[in-house]
């Protein structure tokens, strides 16, 4: 079991050092976030009530953990890592969990920025939002890097991601919008912690198929 | 041989799914009763009995997926395709009678207080990308991998997505409808029991039916792969 989870922690850690080196993920989601909370400011009009912005929110995390998303197997793609990663006596959801943790890592850098530009530019957030938060996370990168894994196998990778993902996130924009509007958060944070483990068990349990032949 | 003995399943399928639609039909117009809502109602025996049609055929496509995951059974990725393929249809006509019936019940083409509707939509959507997925990837053992892990995430996604629709009607539309006003009688309930078989007989049909097409397809390949 020790050894699983230090085959986690270093596949995590390489894709975490490669990320310090080329720096080419957490950069653009970060002014990405940012940028959609400015074109949201915009796109509601005077008047608009906060709940409409902490629509906003969501959908700017949404968009963002798919940016982060699809640029999470592109080092695998272009030097054709997956194949020696497949070849590592590794199990090979480790390479799944490891992959998770590493987005989930890049995904919470870009919300440390973007819940406070969010709290400047809009309204204040509650701890139950910032709860709703937490729990979508982890069903994004748990749903979204079998995703991922699934999309580079194809021809059209960058096109088809958003179209795998966004049906299965529409649970995720429901549990957190109710996490951060409703007067009792408690249901929906059940409700996205629900959704976490159903599909972080099937994520886990299926990877395997999805990188082998 | 085993090909032929499976052809002849496809016109057997195909008399009884068209002996039950006919009865189906009769039923409906002739003996099942007129209620308040006068004929609109009627597209009830339609729209119920394809809308559990189409969650058939997503749940045979993910256990065929799953069969071929589990036992690596050959053959059941294609029966996996042609069964989600046919649920889209399905699904589609779902929402076609759907929206027809929101509009004459309630005056709009689409209520997002409906949730049937609204889970169809989301099913809709996934479903579809499914054949994105399917066509972008080269076919092979990989493929086929990919295509039975995603049916088995669809039927997952129902009960979830039922789930999230009732949770975001209670902040989007505080008043739910009251759909069905008074209980089925028995008469209107014997009629749907015969809808819902005729349905299911024409999904049978149709799926044996595009099965075999597309084996005949694949041995078509075969020969002239041998041949050339």
């Amino acid at each position: 079991m020790s050894a699983y989870f230090s085959d986690v922690l270093t596949l995590a850690q390489k894709d975490l050092r490669l990320e310090l080196r080329v720096r080419n993920t957490v950069p653009a989601m970060l002014l990405f976030v940012v940028s959609a909370l400015v074109v949201f400011h915009f796109a509601l009009p005077a008047g608009s009530s906060d709940l409409a912005a902490k629509g906003m929110l969501w959908v700017a995390i949404v968009f963002t953990a798919l940016l982060g998303l699809g640029r999470a197997f592109v080092a695998e793609r272009e030097q054709r890592l997956l194949d020696g990663l497949l070849l590592a006596p590794c199990d090979r959801s480790a390479i799944w969990l490891a992959k998770t943790v590493s987005v989930l890592g890049f995904l919470v850098v870009a919300e440390l920025v973007a819940l406070p530009a969010f709290a400047i530019f809009f309204s204040g957030i509650d701890g139950a939002t910032i709860a709703g938060v937490a729990l979508a996370d982890l069903g994004i990168c748990a749903v979204g890097t079998l995703l991922a894994a699934m999309a580079v196998a194809g021809r059209a990778r960058e096109l088809l991601l958003p179209l795998l993902f966004l049906p299965l996130a529409i649970p995720i924009v429901v549990g957190g919008v109710g996490a951060s509007v409703a007067d009792d958060p408690g249901r929906y944070l059940g409700f996205l912690a629900l959704y976490d483990a159903v599909f972080a068990i099937i994520s886990w349990a299926s990877f395997e198929y999805v990188v082998t032949e | 041989m085993s090909t032929s003995l499976r052809n002849n399943r496809v016109p057997l399928a195909a008399g009884l799914a068209f002996a039950l639609i006919s009865a189906a039909i009769a039923l409906v117009f002739f003996y099942a009763p007129v209620d308040e809502d006068g004929l609109n109602q009627k597209i009830f025996y339609f729209h119920v009995p394809i809308a559990l049609t189409a969650y058939a055929c997503f749940i045979w496509g993910a256990w065929k997926g799953l069969m071929h995951l589990w036992k690596g059974k050959p053959g059941a990725d294609l029966e996996s395709y042609v069964a989600i393929h046919l649920g889209v249809i399905f699904g589609a006509m779902t929402l076609i009678t759907g929206s027809l019936w929101a509009k004459y019940r309630w005056g709009h083409w689409w209520l997002w207080s409906e949730r049937q509707l609204v889970l169809f939509l989301v099913l809709f959507l996934f479903y579809s990308a499914y054949f994105m997925l399917r066509f972008s990837v080269e076919p092979g053992p990989q493929r086929e991998n990919l295509c039975a892990v995603y049916a088995i995430f669809g039927v997952i996604l129902i009960p979830i997505s039922f789930l999230a629709i009732r949770l975001a009607n209670q902040y989007i539309h505080p008043i739910a409808f009251n759909r069905h006003g008074p209980q089925m009688a028995t008469s209107q309930f014997a009629t749907f029991c015969v809808c819902l078989a005729a349905m299911l007989a024409l999904f049978a049909a149709l799926y044996q039916f595009e099965l075999a097409g597309k084996r005949l397809d694949e041995k078509l390949r075969e020969l002239r792969e041998l041949l050339a």
